[in-house]
């Protein structure tokens, strides 16, 4: 068992640690809040929320179309 | 005197214990709500009927992989068998098929012009295959041997660009690589065990990428400097599946555990469990519609539960596949997903 690598792999981790524990964070409410209005903006955008009709999803329509 | 090796060795567990203890406690500050509470004033999701548009057969095999085209008709999936098939899933076509030299072709990939698809697995490599306009052509024959780990491919992907790709593999690591030459222009070291699946962020968030492996840990590197600048370790067991959310703000895994998570990048930290006690099988693959509303999770039980994000609460489950779920992705314009399954056929969904 080699102690100098394990030193340097811990030496590594610890530096990790110590980048990961001084990143800047925000409010669990703040983020929420923007992924919420984020959803809603875009709500009407999303055709599996919605639920587009026959007519405009390609997948829905019973007659398979020939693009030209 | 000189430091004795087992007393500096001692010094770093204690201070990264410290520092994990430190790491949880700088999160627990700012959890102030739960995600679901902030909800509660949205309005609730309606009935969902979703059903199974068209299936695509055509595997010997088990579907491992598939990916879309930015064309939003066309797709791309790989099976056990070897096989790496293009679709025109509007018509159920097939308008290429290639046999890879190796079995288990656990990772493919369009390019973002749509002219040629990467694929890989137990060769332990990434190839492209530039898409031949002539059916007849053997697309063997231009393939280009792209990346080389040392173990599996897990999953790859184009960046922006069909110039370059990302790997991610059973040797633990992640790279980036240039197509043309072949060259690995970064590396990304820090997973313990094997890396199964990554996402690019969306192109307007930068140059960040998320990955998940066996460790029970996502990591998100920074893909210029191939430092890992956030890590996760909350799921139970393996990570089988990472996607970012479409802001780009939080992305979330789908794991052996029988759970899915939300993690938001910038509260550094799970934020919701999408989970429920009847379900006891592994997801393997995790995708969201396009406005991050809902998210698709393809199971081991070979189902497919659809979630509200916000809410946590699951609003729709699929039945049809005759075997576990492997693969799931939302078409580029969302108005469709697709699922692959050890059943041997992929499904399209709308």
């Amino acid at each position: 068992m080699s102690g100098s690598s394990n030193i340097v792999a811990m030496k590594k981790i610890v530096q990790q640690l110590r980048f990961e524990a001084n990143i800047n964070r925000v409010k669990v409410s703040q983020a929420a809040a923007e992924l919420q209005q984020f959803c809603v903006q875009n709500a009407l955008q999303d055709p599996l929320l919605t639920g587009v009709s026959s007519s405009t999803n390609p997948f829905r329509t019973q007659k398979v179309c020939s693009f030209l | 005197m000189a430091a004795q090796p087992s007393d500096t060795l001692a010094t770093l567990k204690t201070e990264s214990e410290t520092l994990k203890t430190k790491l949880e406690e700088e999160r627990a500050k700012l959890h102030d709500v739960e995600l679901h509470q902030v909800a509660e004033k949205t309005e609730a999701l309606g009935q969902f009927v979703m059903k199974t548009r068209r299936t695509l057969k055509g595997h010997g095999n088990k579907v491992l992989c598939l990916d879309w085209c930015k064309d939003k008709r066309r797709i791309v999936s790989s099976s056990q068998d070897g096989k790496v098939i293009v679709w025109d899933a509007f018509t159920t076509n097939k308008e290429h098929a290639v046999t890879m030299p190796c079995t288990w072709v656990m990772a493919c990939a369009y390019a973002p012009s749509g002219c040629a698809v990467a694929c890989g697995g137990l060769d332990n490599k990434c190839s492209v295959y530039p898409l031949s306009l002539d059916k007849n052509e053997n697309l063997a024959a231009k393939k280009k041997s792209v990346a080389m780990h040392t173990n599996y491919l897990s999953a790859c992907c184009f960046t922006n660009s069909d110039m370059q790709i990302l790997t991610s593999s059973g040797d633990g690591t992640c790279a980036l690589w240039d197509v043309e030459s072949g060259q690995m222009l970064q590396s990304f070291h820090g997973h313990a065990a094997d890396v199964l699946c990554l996402d690019l962020a969306p192109s307007e968030t930068g140059n960040t990428f998320v990955s998940g492996g066996c460790d029970k840990k996502s990591c998100v590197w920074d893909m210029r400097t191939g430092q890992c600048v956030q890590s996760f370790e909350t799921h139970e067991s393996d990570i089988n599946s990472v996607r970012y959310y479409p802001s780009g703000d939080a992305f979330a895994s789908g794991s052996d555990d029988a759970t899915c998570r939300l993690y938001d990048l910038r509260a550094d930290r799970e934020v919701a469990i999408y989970s429920k006690e009847s379900i006891i099988f592994g997801a393997s693959s995790v995708d969201f519609s396009l406005s991050g509303r809902l998210l698709f999770g393809g199971y081991n039980d070979y189902t497919i539960n659809v979630w509200d994000v916000l809410k946590g609460t699951r609003v729709s489950i699929l039945f049809g596949h005759e075997n576990r779920v492997s693969t799931l992705r939302v078409s580029p314009d969302g108005t469709a997903f697709c699922s692959g399954s050890w059943d041997h056929t992929l499904r399209i969904w709308a």
